[in-house]
């Protein structure tokens, strides 16, 4: 059964057709990476597989249900997972906090409004358990708020991960981070299990082509191409619309 | 949200501590007091949307009314059984919250605020204008306190307060329990971020419609409880200067602290009937008291007091850390030093 299948799916803001028949599957644990210049699209791809922004035409299916027209939380109850481009999380809350609402999420115990939260014991208990595999402990008790901002980008992807997802879309979970940040998030990410499929979002090369298996190339709307990362990378029109810039300045800067 | 202790110890002390009181001042006093412990039933109700779920209402007053009124009508023309006008309270303005609910949730912020505030300016307006239902401007004089139905005469006021002060423990508790359940820690999550709660798989607009509902619920009640107490109810009680009043008592207190609107009515309630004994100009007092809260308090003086609390025992654990990263530093650099005299 595949994670996601999207068939001829097309987007229109108005006159602005943002995505333009973008058909694409995913194989069950895959690692996808989604490549392309700014204003490609991407992220309303995202949004329309979520259910934040609904569908002009075409077709979703996540885990073999059509999901074309359901609400946002009705698709996460059947396994999909996202982070946010920019930092989505709960300023005022703690980390001990924030994580709670992701382990409750699917739980029946979210329905009770008589009993303390904190005395819920399987959820407090799964909670320690993220806390401890994730190494939080330091940070438990801090307010999200207070956290540095690549500490804030993990959390995203651990919050996402607390609610138990099996397909996870990460919107440039590496986004604004320093160079070690982005390693040590690599690291995170390389690092989950394969029972989850994970789409991903990414600008720096060199994350995408260490997690992807294979990638996808979005370009005004439309796949561009599609393939394990080394053809991609190899496809000249790939190299125009995205990496051309990058070769044009290294010659360039050879010429200097 | 893990920290229940708090909110919860508070509101049993106050309620000891007014049942103490009660055989000890004077009445007039002891009546101020069930004044302020109803108000603070409904400014807690109101915190609930407005601290809680964020959501900023201008017409909870409608609430108030509701209940004080149909309590009102019921023991006027059917019968003074307590429970019987609880109930009836609580149906009548679960439906008229039902279905404002439908239309405020579909706003937030500023909109909300101007959607509430004119739904309840309507049902003002139709219980001022039409006599038939109740009596109109006038309101209903002559309101009897209830009977319990067991033996308790509720007649004195020092008996009623002790009632109110009773009810008051169970309303606070029950709402310290809300909010701090799985279920009240959704809705704080709501009022952090409601794309991030959408996104892992909260149903949001049925926990915001469920907590309206539930905080419409408390408020009724703290208007049934306001009619015995008054013997007296107009339309002003549904009015917008009394929305706006409850919400004055949140942002008083802090809104989001549930405790702290006890705070606020105390202070409303004491500029209102004590200062109103030495100058005219108590209004001007409630708006310096509101300036003066915003400029020193902007979280509220019970927030404002939280958060420099929760400063302080973030920069101990700080300093904590940083102790013990600087122990662990000297304690490497004197094992290295070590290795290199033993090598």
């Amino acid at each position: 059964m595949k994670p996601l299948e999207v068939d001829k799916v097309v987007k229109r803001f108005g006159g602005l057709e943002t995505l333009g028949g973008v058909c694409l599957s995913l194989e069950e644990g895959e690692r996808r990476v989604m490549l392309g210049p700014n204003g490609a699209g991407k992220t309303t791809f995202f949004h329309t597989v979520s259910g934040v922004h609904t569908v002009t035409s075409g077709s979703i299916k996540l885990f073999g249900r059509e999901v074309t027209g359901m609400a946002v939380h009705r698709r996460v109850k059947l396994g999909l997972g996202r982070t946010f481009q920019i930092t989505n999380l709960f300023p005022e809350l703690t980390v001990f906090e924030g994580l709670y609402l992701g382990v409750q999420a699917h739980e029946r115990e979210r329905a009770i409004f008589f009993w303390p939260a904190m005395r819920c014991k399987k959820l407090t208990r799964r909670l320690d358990q993220i806390i401890e595999q994730w190494g939080l402990g330091d940070i438990r008790e801090t307010q999200i708020k207070h956290l540095s901002y690549g500490q804030q980008r993990q959390l995203e992807v651990i919050l996402a991960m607390s609610a138990n997802p099996k397909l996870l879309l990460l919107d440039e979970p590496t986004a604004g981070l320093s160079p070690a940040e982005t390693s040590s998030m690599t690291k995170f990410l390389c690092g989950l299990g394969r029972d989850i499929t994970i789409m991903m979002i990414e600008h720096d090369m060199d994350v995408a082509f260490q997690l992807a298996d294979r990638i996808t190339v979005l370009n005004f709307g439309k796949i561009l191409t599609e393939g394990p990362p080394k053809e991609v990378q190899n496809d000249p029109r790939v190299m125009e619309i995205y990496l051309g810039e990058l070769d044009a300045l290294e010659t360039g800067s050879a010429h200097d | 949200m893990n920290r229940i202790k708090g909110p919860f110890f508070t509101i049993i002390v106050v309620a000891i501590l007014a049942a103490i009181a009660i055989p000890i001042l004077p009445s007039y006093y002891v009546s101020l007091m069930a004044q302020v412990l109803i108000f603070a039933i409904f400014a807690m109700s109101l915190d609930l949307i407005v601290g809680v779920v964020g959501l900023p209402s201008l017409g909870h007053a409608a609430y108030f009314g509701t209940g004080a009124y149909v309590a009102g009508l019921i023991s006027l023309r059917v019968s003074p059984n307590f429970w019987l006008n609880v109930v009836a309270a609580a149906i009548v303005s679960l439906i008229i919250a039902a279905i404002f609910g439908l239309l405020v949730m579909r706003t937030v912020g500023p909109t909300f605020l101007m959607i509430t505030m004119a739904l309840a300016q309507l049902l003002w307006g139709i219980v001022y204008k039409w006599r038939e239902i109740a009596n109109g401007e006038d309101g209903l004089p002559g309101v009897p306190r209830p009977n319990l139905g067991f033996a308790w005469d509720l007649v004195q006021i020092q008996s009623f307060t002790f009632f109110v002060v009773l009810c008051f423990l169970v309303c606070g508790l029950l709402l310290v329990i809300y909010v701090k359940s799985p279920f009240g820690s959704t809705l704080l999550g709501i009022r952090e971020s409601e794309s991030r709660m959408r996104a892992l798989g909260y149903n949001v607009w049925l926990y915001k419609y469920i907590a309206y509902l539930s905080s419409a619920m408390v408020a009724s009640f703290s208007g049934v409880l306001f009619v015995y107490y008054n013997n007296f109810i107009n339309p002003n009680y549904l009015s917008m200067n009394f929305s706006a009043k409850a919400m004055l008592m949140v942002i008083l207190g802090g809104a989001g602290t549930l405790v702290g609107p006890i705070f606020g009515s105390l202070v409303v309630v004491m500029l209102e009937n004590v200062v109103s004994n030495f100058t005219q100009r108590w209004m001007t007092m409630i708006g310096l008291t509101y300036v003066i809260v915003v400029l020193f308090f902007p979280k509220g003086v019970l927030g404002t007091i939280r958060q420099r609390l929760e400063i302080r025992r973030a920069g101990a654990a700080t300093a904590a850390a940083a102790a013990k990263a600087v122990a662990a530093a000297e304690k490497e650099s004197s094992e290295v030093g070590r290795e290199a005299a033993g090598s």
